[in-house]
């Protein structure tokens, strides 16, 4: 048994109109359909584009967000039926990091304060020298002194900002911490401070990570397992390797095209495969394969009408993709006549 | 004969001051030039000066509490050249939108929220070229296909928040582009966009280098982005350029340990998943004064005693590859490798 | 050759050097380090405090009694004949032969007291509905959402009712007077105390670090009054010393009309203005000098309260 289990989650935002008499005039598929699960000391790493519902999965795993419908299970347990204050012990176990470092730390406290409120509202802590000596510990672990202590969030750069906020979690002793855009805020050279530092609380205190993140590269360098999410719902799921070497869906191979590579002789020689049009909207999905819209290789059968499940094509390595294998075996050509024309005026 | 180049930036300097305060250098003598049809790269973290250093270009950094120095002589289209520095602000307002343009990184921001996206584009080439009425609705329908956006009759009447991130983009370049400039500013153009977007914006920016010859100038913090993109690539930091080289020969000998140090920080989604990020240490607020000596220095595992020896100077090692540093990660031509 | 760890020390010294760090200061000591730098704001301040100052000490610093009709042989109302500044009387005499300096300096209290309770009124209603609303809003779900919809538009229709129909309507009720006028004045500050707090409560609740508090597990009333509380005060606070101004301007107009303090033994600012209307062409520094006070006395609190404002805004702040 996983540590974290996904199960068939939906998580629909109503729209509401009216002043007293609110009435729901449709609702906003941000997830819709989503399994997966989290081993005990792996990661996890979600990866898709802005409006794909990554970070309103990662909510529903904290419930930070009311669940429409399907599991959470955090150690067989099932989230989404506990009542409000076994909920709210429960996030003991499940923490979390948040992309915008300053605006997730409350300006008003200071570190000492923000490290030891997650103890004081679950009664942690013999007493306050001990509940001080987990702060400081928690500290060191994320490579601060106890010199911060006293000092207030402005104070400190964006990289320290983003280790308290993973010592805040850190204090808890959480058996999986969700990462939500843990290090797209921060300057390159920090962001691989972070994610090594990641790596190594991992090691040390066997932590599983579920990492949501929009950049390819970094989801791929720390995650066991990755899954592609679009418009809602998984499409790919493959380990790290695997995915950069073998992508199958169409939307993961237009993605890998796309992620640059900080190397001229793999510039050159990139093919990118450019998808046509935007993103459609969550409130509206497209029927049948969501992707089918803006995809290269689409077909007239099944695309259109019937919603591909995740199906396992090979070991570990799951798509939604009616024509995966197909598109892979080189039977199915792209459709690249519809690219975005650069003809002159 | 060799022509001067397009734009000329020699020793830029730009300080803020403060009342009762220290001045911040954000840029400190940078040097680099532009050409048509080429596109330059200046490449930092946050604070390394290059944001400033493209609103010094444009004129648009405010009046007060701001001292520029040095020269950026650009030539003008008619013949005959200006110091983008020294121009007076309505010289500057002419140039503006017709011979320089600039794409910002928020797209939402940059445009009016209660224009219509045609209105704008219209506005800026009836400013400019004298274009009006129906003559400007449809040049500007020219341009918004031109960028890539489809069904541009329709969405000449659309406000910008009808508009996606990209196609928002995609219209802020179409205001850009609107007047044939022949330098383009581009700063973290594609920053706020999503990757599969940025490929096709970037895409969209070469093009239009390549095929109207305009001359580019690519500011951001990706190495990624302009490893495809840029021909010419300076990196920034601390209001310095710390080296500066043709992409090909700067990504295969990063010279100065703060490039190296870039690369070493980026996972690359080509390499095997368990290779280890080795990041620069510190954060750019690490930084000391240049004129003490090597601002990189607290961050750098190659300093020695002579790095705080006041600014090390620029040195080149063939090929146009200028770097600045005493001890280089690659060794200088005619230099034994320091081992370390 | 120096050794490593000398030249580590130089470098933390040469960093050093180019940072400036108030180690330890929260939101508020930043606020008020720079507001000590704003010529706005120390302006404001002295004004304020020298209002405080004679407000408190009063019969101190009155050179007579504000009541002895002392030298009402020299002036006669009726005839046009008032007496202005001279060395006696720094502001000369009112219609009544009574020092105008001395009735001044102790009509300040009474101004204070107007605009203080009046602010302090409004301040505390409106922000206990404000509160209510805002945290409803912010935690209370669905059901929240609608207790905050009834609040809200009971808030309208108080904003929709003008200031003097509620204050004449409250003098018909309690009668004429200090307290009816510092009721009608404070009543009508509510609505502006409420909307601000509800306001900025909604979008500090939809900030991250308080996503970040209920990821940690903590209470929807710690969250409201440790976090979403204390973090939407500072447009309240600014509020707060603009509505000192603006109370003390009201409660003059209300005065001025007739609904303030009819006992003539106790002066205030208001009342004196009120009553020196009758000798506008005789002796219009019997009006000009409690104008002038309630002006300046405005204009210090409004200074303060926009330095406050400027001192507190995060877009200003490095």
């Amino acid at each position: 048994m996983s540590l974290l289990e996904i199960e068939d989650l939906e998580v629909h935002f109503p729209i509401r109109r009216g002043v007293l008499l609110e009435r729901t005039v449709g609702r906003v598929r941000a997830v819709d359909g989503v399994s997966l699960s989290v081993a005990a000391g792996t990661t996890y790493g979600l990866v898709g584009e802005s409006g794909c519902g990554k970070t309103t999965l990662g909510r529903a795993v904290l419930r930070l967000v009311d669940v429409t419908a399907g599991q959470v299970r955090l150690g067989g347990v099932d989230l989404a039926g506990l009542p409000a204050e076994e909920l709210r012990r429960s996030r003991r176990r499940v923490q979390m990091v948040f992309q915008d470092p300053l605006g997730s730390l409350d300006p008003r406290q200071n570190v000492e304060s923000l490290l030891l409120e997650g103890l004081e509202v679950h009664g942690l802590g013999a007493d306050r020298a001990a509940r001080r000596a987990a702060v400081v510990d928690a500290l060191e672990a994320v490579g601060l002194s106890a010199s911060a202590l006293p000092r207030y969030p402005h104070e400190f750069s964006g990289g320290q900002r983003q280790r308290i906020g993973i010592a805040r979690a850190l204090v808890l002793s959480p058996e999986l911490i969700v990462c939500d855009e843990p290090v797209s805020a921060l300057d390159v050279s920090i962001q691989a401070q972070v994610l090594n530092l990641l790596e190594e609380l991992q090691r040390e205190r066997g932590l599983a990570y579920l990492v949501i993140a929009h950049d390819l590269a970094v989801v791929r360098h720390v995650s066991d397992t990755v899954g592609v999410m679009y418009l809602g719902g998984l499409v790919e799921e493959a380990p790290g390797d695997g995915l950069y070497a073998e992508p199958l869906h169409p939307y993961t191979r237009s993605l890998i095209s796309a992620v640059p590579v900080p190397d001229p002789a793999v510039e050159d020689g990139r093919r990118r495969i450019l998808l046509q049009g935007d993103l459609p909207s969550p409130a509206d999905p497209p029927p049948g394969c969501r992707f089918h819209t803006r995809c290269p290789w689409r077909q007239e059968e099944l695309c259109a009408t019937v919603r591909p499940e995740l199906r396992q094509v090979a070991e570990g390595h799951k798509v939604a993709c009616h024509h995966a294998e197909r598109i892979a075996a080189g039977e199915i050509a792209p459709d690249t006549a519809e690219r975005p024309r650069r003809a002159g005026p | 004969m060799t022509r001067s180049p397009l734009l000329d930036v020699d020793e830029l300097s730009v300080a803020f001051t403060r009342r009762r305060r220290r001045d911040v250098q954000a840029v400190d003598r940078i040097s680099f030039s532009l050409d048509e049809g080429r596109i330059t790269g200046l490449v930092g973290e946050s604070g390394c000066g290059k944001s400033v250093t493209s609103l010094a270009l444009m004129g648009l950094l405010p009046a007060r509490g701001v001292r520029v120095g040095g020269t950026a002589r650009f030539r003008l289209g008619g013949g005959g050249e200006a110091d983008l520095l020294a121009l007076p602000p309505a010289r500057m307002r002419d140039l503006r939108g017709s011979e320089i343009a600039m794409v910002f990184q928020d797209p939402l921001s940059s445009l009016n929220p209660v224009v219509p996206i045609g209105r704008q584009v219209a506005e800026v080439l009836t400013r400019h070229r004298g274009v009006k009425g129906a003559a400007a609705r449809d040049q500007a329908a020219e341009l918004l296909d031109r960028v890539g956006i489809p069904d541009p009759g329709r969405r000449l009447r659309e406000y910008p928040h009808e508009l996606s991130g990209g196609m928002r983009q995609r219209a802020l370049i179409a205001m850009a582009v609107a007047c044939r400039p022949r330098l383009l500013i581009a700063d973290e153009p594609t920053t706020a966009l999503d990757v599969t977007i940025q490929a096709q914006i970037l895409e969209l920016l070469s093009g239009l280098v390549a095929e109207e010859g305009t001359a580019l100038l690519m500011i951001t913090h990706d190495l990624g982005v302009v490893a495809g993109l840029c021909d010419e690539i300076n990196v920034l930091y601390s209001g310095r350029t710390v080296e500066g080289a043709e992409r090909h020969e700067l990504f295969a000998a990063p010279t100065h340990p703060y490039t190296a140090g870039l690369l070493g920080s980026i996972p690359r989604l080509d390499a095997p998943r368990d290779e280890p990020l080795t990041p620069v240490r510190g954060t750019v607020d690490d930084a000391i004064a240049w004129d003490d000596g090597c601002a990189f220095a607290p961050r750098c595992d190659r300093f020695a005693d002579d790095c705080l020896g006041g600014p090390p100077p620029m040195r080149e090692r063939g090929a146009g590859h200028r770097f600045r540093c005493l001890h280089p990660t690659e060794p200088a031509p005619g230099e034994e490798s320091e081992g370390r | 050759m120096t050794s490593r760890a000398e030249r580590i020390d130089r470098l933390a010294e040469l960093v050093a050097a180019r940072r400036e760090d108030g180690a330890g200061r929260g939101v508020w000591r930043e606020a008020f380090t720079r507001m000590r730098r704003d010529p706005m704001a120390i302006t404001g301040a002295a004004v304020v405090g020298v209002f405080l100052l004679v407000a408190v000490l009063g019969e101190l610093i009155a050179p007579y009694s504000p009541t002895a009709q002392t030298w009402g042989t020299e002036v006669f109302p009726n005839r046009n004949v008032f007496v202005g500044p001279r060395a006696e009387n720094w502001l000369g005499l009112d219609n009544l032969g009574r020092d105008q300096f001395s009735r001044m300096v102790i009509g300040a209290r009474q101004t204070l007291l107007v605009g203080v309770v009046a602010a302090g009124l409004g301040f505390t209603a409106g922000a206990l509905l404000g509160g209510v609303s805002g945290a409803a809003h912010t935690l209370g779900g669905r059901a929240g959402r609608r207790i905050d919809t009834v609040l809200m538009r009971l808030t309208d229709m108080m904003l929709a009712l003008p200031t003097l129909l509620l204050a004449v309507s409250i003098a018909a009720l309690l009668g004429q007077g200090l307290t009816t006028v510092m009721i009608a004045v404070g009543a009508a500050q509510i609505p502006i105390f409420a909307r601000l707090l509800r306001g900025a409560m909604i979008a500090q609740g939809g900030r991250d670090y308080v996503l970040a508090a209920r990821a940690l597990g903590a209470r929807r009333r710690r969250i409201a009054l440790a976090h979403i509380l204390p973090n939407s005060m500072g447009p309240v606070l600014v509020q707060l010393t603009l509505s000192l101004a603006t109370a003390i301007i009201d409660a003059a107009a209300l005065s001025y009309l007739g609904l303030g303090n009819p006992d003539p033994s106790v002066p205030e600012w208001g009342t004196m203005l009120a009553d020196a209307q009758r000798f506008l062409g005789g002796a219009p520094q019997l009006a000009v000098f409690p104008a002038l006070a309630i002006i300046v006395t405005a204009l210090g609190f409004t200074l303060m309260g926009e330095a406050m404002r400027e001192s507190l805004d995060p877009r200003l702040r490095k």
